[in-house]
């Protein structure tokens, strides 16, 4: 009979390691899992492969930065589209209208603030850019919530009516972008403390490329944490699996999936404003544009796994740069034939997500 | 007997345009345990999915504890104290032995007690604590199953066919933990088609035919008539071990 009243162990990590055994128990040793780095070797494997193909090291490690950030600045958009889907099972071609708003909030906050963004001020230069990456992210992610409950919701679990709705959604929000900020395109000026480049010897790195990484990786690594280290992650991940099974351990998936919605589309905002600086210009369809990407990077990272999201946009940044440089002309189609070759060797992705 | 701890009254299910229960009677008595049997298709896992809200029912009532729970949202079912072991297990495969169990264990940590026991019962979960769960063979994801159904006390198990496809030496140690729980203050409601299994743990037998519940009987009597069996079922408990 199993006791009524119990003592409570140390709160476990899900990390951690296993706990006593029952006493007087001699079982084997405990198993460690094998992490699977093969994909994730893929990155230094692709750079170190291209490094003779360049020829120049300067060269090289400039276009392997411009890579990772621009790889880093898609993951930011894609992470939460990969989620989105795995968690929900919901294809959103409506991504692009939140990073499309991101880019157009982050936009006109930043030219409102013109003396600030054109101030030889690092701190002024910040003190422009801050508010308007969060502007666009609360205003992405608000328009996501309206977005969930107004077009998704009623078709859950009906593909070929998410992909018209959602992609007629975005056609809707390309359209309102153009009522509200016109049809022409916004230039924007990235601030002094972001213009320019660190020169080191031969080599020159754009100083917003080494933001877009910075930033990237912090999302990245906040995601992880969030996702392996916290309860919610936990069921994040566990609905992603099975989402009927999470609510029959009393789990309302409901919430967690609107705050997964929400919080794809604040990231999709952040990317969007990230991607508006990166362009210096921002139009309607700014969204709908990296939403190619966007899809071949979680298809090549294996829907719902943000982890795969990261390698994938990593890969797709680094050969959109080298084939950019090394073969010009191929450079358009080079993601898509990234894409083949790893769905040539793993169907499901980088990292396929277990399904029920 | 016992007053019932669930009770179906007229429950009809639809599954898109399928009709799949029509009317189903049931009553599960309180601490003991319930053996719902009867041939493939019988409707045996809706009548569990119903219970636990994953599949509405069109028509009759779910009552537990005497409170009606037709409509409840299955999260909310859950909450009252009713587990569930789909068929399939539904094991979280890409997160670890350990991260099943936290997730499982709703009100707080695992407690070291509890723990302690799942592991006496279930060794290979301590050794494979920190394996993603899709790793385990079939027999180790079933034990991980039942160790997240019962990680927290709860009041009614709902568990379909633990047995199938499992190896003689984890079925006798599922019996073992079943008589644990069934010993202590949990009822469960078992789908099984191993009628060795069914028989050697069952207190009460409901059986199930074309989504209707045609016989209720203590498990003694049932297995004492091997023309009934044959009736119901197809076959008999004798010859079919």
């Amino acid at each position: 009979m199993m006791p009524a009243t119990e003592t409570t162990s140390p709160p476990l990590r899900p990390s951690g390691a296993p706990p006593h055994a029952a006493r007087g128990e001699e079982g084997p040793p405990p198993v460690r899992a094998r992490r699977d780095i093969v994909p994730l070797l893929l990155v230094p494997a692709l750079m170190l492969a291209a490094l003779p193909l360049v020829g120049s090291p300067a060269s090289w490690v400039t276009l392997s930065v411009a890579g990772l950030a621009m790889g880093l600045m898609i993951f930011v958009m894609a992470s939460g589209l990969t989620l989105t889907f795995g968690l929900m099972d919901v294809l959103n071609f409506g991504h692009g209208a939140f990073i499309a708003v991101g880019a157009f909030v982050a936009a006109s906050v930043m030219l409102a603030m013109g003396p600030w963004m054109g101030s030889d001020s690092l701190w002024l230069n910040l003190a422009a850019v801050a508010p308007a990456i969060l502007a666009a992210m609360v205003l992405s992610g608000l328009l996501g919530w309206g977005f969930e409950r107004v077009i998704v919701k009623p078709v859950y679990g009906q593909h070929l009516k998410q992909i018209l709705v959602t992609m007629g959604g975005l056609i809707v929000a390309e359209q309102l972008l153009k009522v509200v900020w016109g049809p022409d395109q916004i230039t924007l000026t990235r601030p002094p403390a972001l213009r320019g480049a660190f020169i080191i010897g031969d080599v020159a790195i754009e100083k917003y490329r080494v933001l877009a990484v910075a930033v990237g990786l912090v999302v990245f690594v906040v995601m992880q944490l969030a996702l392996g280290r916290t309860r919610i992650g936990l069921l994040v991940r566990a609905g992603v699996e099975n989402s009927e099974m999470v609510e029959a351990l009393g789990y309302r998936i409901g919430r967690v999936f609107v705050g997964v919605f929400v919080v794809g589309s604040a990231l999709a905002g952040l990317g969007g404003a990230l991607w508006a600086l990166y362009q210096e210009t921002v139009t309607a369809a700014i969204g709908a544009q990296v939403m190619v990407l966007i899809f071949i990077v979680i298809i090549i990272g294996g829907l719902g796994s943000v982890g795969g999201c990261f390698v994938g946009a990593l890969l797709v940044g680094l050969v959109a740069n080298y084939i950019g440089f090394l073969a010009p002309k191929v450079a358009l189609g080079s993601n898509i034939l990234l894409m083949a070759l790893v769905l040539l060797w793993r169907p499901q992705g980088l990292y396929p997500v277990a399904r029920r | 007997m016992a007053e019932a701890l669930l009770s179906l009254r007229g429950v009809e299910t639809h599954i898109g345009r399928y009709h799949i229960l029509h009317g189903v009677e049931l009553d599960v008595p309180q601490g003991g345990l319930t053996m719902l049997l009867g041939r493939n298709g019988a409707g045996k896992t809706t009548t569990l999915r119903t219970i636990m809200g994953l599949w509405r029912a069109s028509a009759g009532a779910v009552r537990f504890e005497g409170r009606d729970i037709t409509r409840l949202a299955t999260a909310d079912v859950a909450r009252l104290g009713i587990a569930y072991v789909p068929e399939s297990m539904a094991i979280f495969a890409d997160l670890t032995v350990q991260e099943n169990l936290v997730l499982a264990a709703r009100s707080g940590p695992p407690r070291a007690e509890r723990l302690d026991r799942i592991f006496a019962r279930f060794p290979a979960l301590r050794r494979f604590w920190t394996l993603p769960a899709g790793l385990l063979s079939g027999g180790q994801k079933q034990m991980l199953a039942v160790a997240r159904a019962i990680i927290e006390p709860r009041r009614l198990l709902l568990i379909d066919e633990p047995t199938k496809g499992l190896a003689p030496a984890i079925i006798a140690n599922m019996i073992d933990a079943f008589r644990e729980l069934k010993d202590g203050d949990t009822t469960l409601l078992v789908v099984e088609q191993n009628f060795a299994f069914a028989r050697r743990l069952g207190d009460t037998v409901t059986v199930m035919d074309d989504g209707r519940t045609v016989h209720h009987d203590t498990m003694d009597a049932f297995a004492a008539d091997q023309a009934l069996q044959q009736r119901l079922l197809g076959l008999s408990m004798d010859t079919h071990q």
